[in-house]
């Protein structure tokens, strides 16, 4: 209560630990919600995998184009999915007014965004981690630079999730938010789709050019998107 | 915020037409501009020696991407504006504005695209300029898309101010993934020879169709603006006057 005073009376410290302790406190009851419902484990994860499966429908697999599509199909999988779990995260949200009581909770608008990343975060994250198993075990991919895949994905993930959070919260009481979501946030997510297949790519062995500056390019993303959303996300809670 | 007083005295005091003098005067350069640059485009300047005629597109293809980059610079700064002013001069000025980058947008790449049938005999290559204004394009797509949702004016106002700076921020990233993308496969592109040595008429052609869409921007901006909000007035008396018009023939 103390720390919520200071916070409130605009004590630098103390009001970055507050939108801290908000985020935490968003993404924990996010986490609980998903775990509780299990509608990411039971409709978005099976979607990935259908899509992982419907690919190599398109793409016939014994004429090699599957193997050389890999990365890109891999990400296009990510994002379709991504689309999804942020509709999902902000739709609970938005029903009954829950979004309004949010607001009215004294939780910092900084905070609810951030927690609400964070959650997204980590859902994507153990998504990104099933599909990565599902290409390996049925397009026959091989890994040639962990480290760098670790990187390309994670920093790309972020960048998805901080402005899936953004958009997310911007349709979230909208209508027709479920077609508009996508429209959004897919041309914003042009920039991790080809810094993500030109990483994964090296990372495979498939591309011999350098992988890190990618990584790079995936890190300003995500850290331009964190802030923007960070700053719009008062505007966004009180007047959309 | 507009009270109703001030809301039907708007009303009365709104101009009927979104023209005034200076307007006129706008349109009537832009026109003259026009007829000017197609004269010198089409006609007087010489073809260039690596391009061939297909310069002339060019001096079409400059102006309307360098407006297009600039109109979505002014939706960034009046979506930024009235994220602080909350004013709706700022939110009009953003919508209006996108609005005509939208269109300028789609003409960059219809000319875009007949350059690519001269030079490379298929309407579409992946070269980072065109692929870079085709995902920004559908980016502002969405804002208007957006703003298109019927909502308060507030609340529409601070979505598509958010979407506006989202928008922005994002080309600089595009225009540097799409050219580390093609980085290997870099083509022969349509500002392949702007470079300070063109001279002459040719040089003039280029500077006079910068000028003249630069013109033309102004024009169609402000008229968008005036259609906008002569639009908001209208739909704020909208239900006063359908009440008036019911009770008018109830009292025939």
């Amino acid at each position: 209560m103390a720390e919520r005073t200071r916070a409130a009376a605009g004590a630098p410290t103390g009001t970055v630990r507050a939108v801290l302790a908000d985020a935490r406190l968003v993404a924990g009851k996010d986490l609980r919600l998903e775990l509780r419902s299990r509608v990411g484990l039971s409709q978005v994860l099976p979607f990935a995998l259908l899509v992982v499966l419907l690919f190599a429908f398109a793409l016939d697999p014994d004429r090699r184009v599957l193997g050389a599509a890999t990365p890109g199909l891999y990400w296009m999988v990510v994002l379709f999915s991504s689309v999804l779990a942020v509709g999902r995260t902000f739709a609970v949200e938005a029903e009954d007014g829950v979004l309004d009581g949010l607001r009215l909770s004294g939780l910092s608008p900084a905070g609810i965004y951030l927690g609400k990343v964070g959650a997204l975060l980590v859902e994507l994250l153990v998504l990104d981690l099933v599909l990565a198993l599902a290409v390996v075990v049925f397009y026959g991919t091989e890994i040639s630079g962990p480290v760098l895949l670790a990187a390309v994905v994670a920093t790309a993930t972020v960048g998805i999730a901080g402005a899936g959070g953004a958009y997310g919260g911007l349709t979230a009481r909208m209508r027709g938010r479920d077609t508009l979501l996508p429209l959004l946030l897919l041309p914003l997510l042009a920039p991790v789709l080809i810094g993500g297949t030109r990483g994964v790519e090296v990372a495979l062995g498939r591309d011999a050019g350098p992988g890190w500056p990618w990584v790079g390019l995936l890190g300003i993303f995500a850290l331009v998107y964190l802030t923007l959303g960070t700053l719009m996300f008062r505007p966004l809670l009180e007047d959309a | 915020m507009t009270t109703t007083a001030t809301t039907s005295d708007a009303v009365t005091s709104a101009p009927t037409s979104t023209g005034s003098t200076a307007t006129r005067v706008l349109g009537a350069a832009s026109l003259v501009g026009i007829a000017l640059l197609v004269v010198f485009g089409v006609f007087v300047s010489p073809p260039d020696k690596e391009l061939g005629e297909t310069i002339r597109i060019l001096y079409m293809h400059v102006p309307t991407v360098s407006v297009a980059y600039l109109a979505f610079v002014v939706t960034a700064v009046g979506s930024a504006m009235y994220l602080w002013k909350r004013t709706e001069f700022w939110d009009l000025l953003a919508a209006s504005s996108a609005e005509i980058g939208v269109v300028f947008f789609g003409l960059t790449i219809l000319n875009g695209m007949l350059w690519g049938k001269i030079t490379w005999g298929v309407f579409w290559r992946w070269e980072p300029r065109l692929t870079t204004t085709a995902v920004l394009f559908l980016t502002y797509i969405g804002y208007l898309a957006v703003r298109a949702v019927p909502a308060s004016p507030r609340t529409r106002g601070t979505r598509s101010a958010v979407v506006g700076l989202l928008a922005v921020v994002n080309i600089p990233i595009v225009h540097k993934a799409v050219d580390w993308w093609r980085g290997l496969h870099q083509e022969r592109t349509i500002f392949g020879t702007l470079k300070p040595e063109i001279q002459g008429t040719q040089a003039f052609a280029a500077y006079l169709g910068l000028m003249v869409f630069l013109l033309l921007f102004a024009w169609l901006l402000i008229h968008r603006f005036r259609v906008a909000f002569l639009a908001e007035r209208a739909a704020e008396s909208g239900l006063e006057g359908a009440i008036a018009e019911r009770r008018q023939e109830a009292g025939q």
